[in-house]
């Protein structure tokens, strides 16, 4: 919280930050939930990188939550935050309305509920350990197999293999990682965070190394188990095709802040803030928007732009649109709000908020 | 489909995993061939060890009962010669092989206990506790190991059982650094990570995923450390401090120097216990040597 109150801005909501605003959606209770989460990294040199820089996210039990934006924005930061992996400096991540618990046991029971598919899949899997053991780790550490009512381990394995896509699994049972294709490591993980039977999973880059035929497949699978049990997921990519295929909620992360949010058909038809605008005109499958090139690369977190963090890139500031809704100075020196999250589309973009401002109709 | 064409336990596939890994070290280890030697020297020695009373007459270790000379030289009867109570040499050899092999597997087994938990706590564990056991380690190799050796087996007493104890807990700092080493190195790996994420405690990471990563170096060490704990046995032995009541290759030397075998020209009562503790060092370092270039990646690219 105290990053969000160590900038005073004129968009902040004082006090709190609601999960649902009053009159939408009631039932969609946050099932996971980051409020300012900040997270820092000491760098070599001795400077401070903030990866995070006061992040609001929720993931309600079934609903697909996709976060996108370019590499180094602070994505995967995100998602090991929302794991009990990083530890926020200022904010907190909450579960079902209780903080993130801190003892190895209520540890262990959330993440029963609440699983991962880390990023780096050939470093993912133990060398030492065949294909059976890493999937029936998750089953063991959570005693998940009994025998007598008919899931034995061996069955466990099996189908969160093949629900993987890895069919039949019994030829892979043995083999170590190191035998295995880079898809085939992908859908090892992802076999092993299904066998825990999660209520949520995170997937970080999850299909970036598959091809498209499994890629379609796993998308499918994942909106059956939604569908099916209810499975909640918080999916990382930089493929917008993906995310409109299959999330409900987009959030758009720039520089470790979440940028633009709201459902994926108003973000991705509608996108408010110059980088989703920029990010999405140069998805091949839209050709509504001029291709955009950004320019120059993300900085580095030990040195965030003031005001906005986007404006030395900023495509409407440098072409003069923000000098011409009298917001060019606000764009370098006034900083913007947390985004709530919520189901309303918004962006942190000063131009977007003179262009929506009360009494303007929404687009 | 899950449940019809699952027909293999979680037991028998991790039998099978075992099996797999293992030959694949046995082929591997066989195209080192001063390990091959080392390995075949020291079968050599644990068989003639195990059936010593197979090869020789148990009643030629008692000293009321010997029958050759004092001192004598090789012979038809005696082939390696006789010890100062008329005793044979070859007799007291193959005997002593059990003692300066046992007090050497012994030691070490102390050795590595010790070292690998203080390594694996020390590199695994952050903060004061780490600190503390690196402090520990750090102590135990900088003071001078045979002074201690002598001062605790002088105060333990002289038996095997604390011979070996006494090798055991003086020599683990070197296998403690370098198991903390690795577990340092270890830590980092992103499967440590999916683990956590999967659920795992402290405990599990370091049994599941840790120690499976650093015991090849374990073994590796094991078997140099070895060397080091018969060639101790042998020093300690023979500077008065080893069991006496059994005989050694240590024990040997030191009868040896006391009746002044080296003087009188009696090679046969010296040169036999010493090429012995010699071959079966170099044989254990020859393999050990073998193995770490087997399981430490870093040296195998060479
Ligand atoms: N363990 C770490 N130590 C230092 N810096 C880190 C660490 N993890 C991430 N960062 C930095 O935080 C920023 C965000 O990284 P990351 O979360 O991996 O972004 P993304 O997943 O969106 O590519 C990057 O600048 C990265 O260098
Ligand atoms: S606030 Fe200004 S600089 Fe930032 S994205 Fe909006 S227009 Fe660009
Ligand atoms: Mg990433």
């Amino acid at each position: 919280m105290s990053a969000r109150e160590a900038e005073p801005t004129p968009h902040s909501t004082p006090g709190s930050s609601p999960a649902t605003s009053p009159g939408e959606r009631p039932q969609s209770r946050a099932f996971l939930e980051a409020r300012g989460v900040v997270v820092e990294f000491a760098t070599r040199s001795g400077s401070v990188a903030r990866a995070l820089d006061g992040v609001d996210l929720a993931v309600a039990p079934g609903e697909i939550v996709a976060v996108v934006g370019e590499s180094g924005s602070g994505k995967t930061t995100l998602a090991r935050t929302l794991m009990g992996l990083e530890r926020p400096v200022a904010g907190e991540v909450s579960v079902g309305d209780r903080p993130m618990p801190r003892s190895t046991r209520a540890m262990r029971t959330f993440r029963r509920k609440v699983q991962m598919v880390l990023q780096d899949a050939s470093g993912s899997l133990n060398p030492r350990q065949t294909v059976y053991e890493s999937v029936a780790e998750g089953i063991r550490l959570h005693r998940l197999a009994d025998a007598r009512s008919g899931t034995a381990e061996a069955d466990l394995v099996a189908k969160a293999l093949s629900d993987a896509g890895l069919r039949p699994p019994q030829p892979l049972y043995l083999r170590y990682p190191h035998e295995l294709s880079g898809g085939q490591r992908q859908r090892v993980l992802i076999a092993g965070a299904l066998a825990v039977r999660p209520d949520l999973i995170i997937a970080d880059e999850p299909v970036s190394s598959l091809d498209a035929s499994i890629r379609g497949e796993l998308l499918a699978l994942l909106l059956r188990l939604r569908d099916e049990l209810g499975l909640g997921v918080l999916v990382i990519t930089h493929d917008l095709g993906l995310a409109w295929n299959i999330a409900d909620r987009i959030a758009v992360m720039y520089l470790g802040r979440v940028v633009e949010q709201g459902p994926t058909e108003q973000v991705l038809e509608h996108p408010r803030h110059p980088y989703t605008q920029a990010l999405l005109s140069v998805v091949p499958e839209i050709d509504r928007l001029e291709p955009q090139v950004l320019r120059g690369e993300i900085p580095d977190p030990t040195r965030i732009p003031p005001g906005c963090r986007f404006h030395p890139r900023c495509p409407a500031l440098a072409e003069g649109e923000s000098e011409r809704a009298g917001v060019a100075d606000a764009c370098r020196g006034v900083p913007l709000p947390v985004l709530p999250a919520d189901d309303r589309h918004a962006a942190a973009c000063h131009l977007d908020a003179v262009r929506h401002a009360p009494g303007t109709p929404a687009s | 489909m899950s449940s019809a064409s699952a027909p293999l336990s979680a037991r028998q596939i991790a039998r099978r995993r075992r099996g797999r890994a293992l030959r694949r070290t046995w082929a591997e280890f066989r195209r080192h061939r001063s390990g091959v030697v080392g390995l075949v020297v020291l079968t050599a020695f644990v068989l003639m060890a195990v059936f010593a009373s197979l090869l020789v007459d148990p009643e030629g270790l008692e000293v009321t009962k010997a029958t050759g000379g004092v001192l004598e030289g090789p012979s038809g009867q005696f082939p390696l010669g006789t010890d100062d109570n008329g005793r044979s040499v070859l007799t007291l050899l193959i005997y002593g092989a059990r003692i300066s092999l046992f007090v050497g597997l012994l030691a070490t087994a102390i050795s590595m206990v010790i070292g690998t938990l203080m390594g694996l706590m020390s590199g695994f564990f952050e903060g004061w506790p780490s600190a503390i056991l690196f402090r520990v380690t750090e102590w135990f190799l900088v003071i001078p190991f045979l002074p201690l050796a002598l001062v605790l087996a002088s105060v333990l007493g002289r038996s095997l059982w604390n011979i070996a104890l006494v090798i055991g807990v003086t020599s683990w700092p070197g296998t403690a650094l370098l198991i903390r080493s690795q577990t340092l190195s270890i830590k980092e790996r992103p499967y440590l990570d999916r683990a956590r994420v999967l659920g795992a405690g402290r405990w599990h990471l370091m049994s599941r995923h840790i120690l499976p990563n650093v015991m090849p170096m374990v073994l590796a060490n094991t078997t140099l450390t070895v060397a080091i704990a018969i060639l101790t046995e042998t020093t300690l032995s023979f500077l008065g401090l080893g069991d006496p009541t059994r005989v050694s290759w240590g024990s040997m030397l030191e009868d040896a120097f006391t009746v002044g075998a080296m003087t009188t020209g009696a090679w046969w009562f010296i040169v036999p216990p010493g090429v012995c503790v010699v071959l079966v060092v170099l044989a254990f370092t020859l393999v050990g040597q073998s193995l770490e270039e087997i399981f430490n990646p870093r040296l195998r690219r060479r």
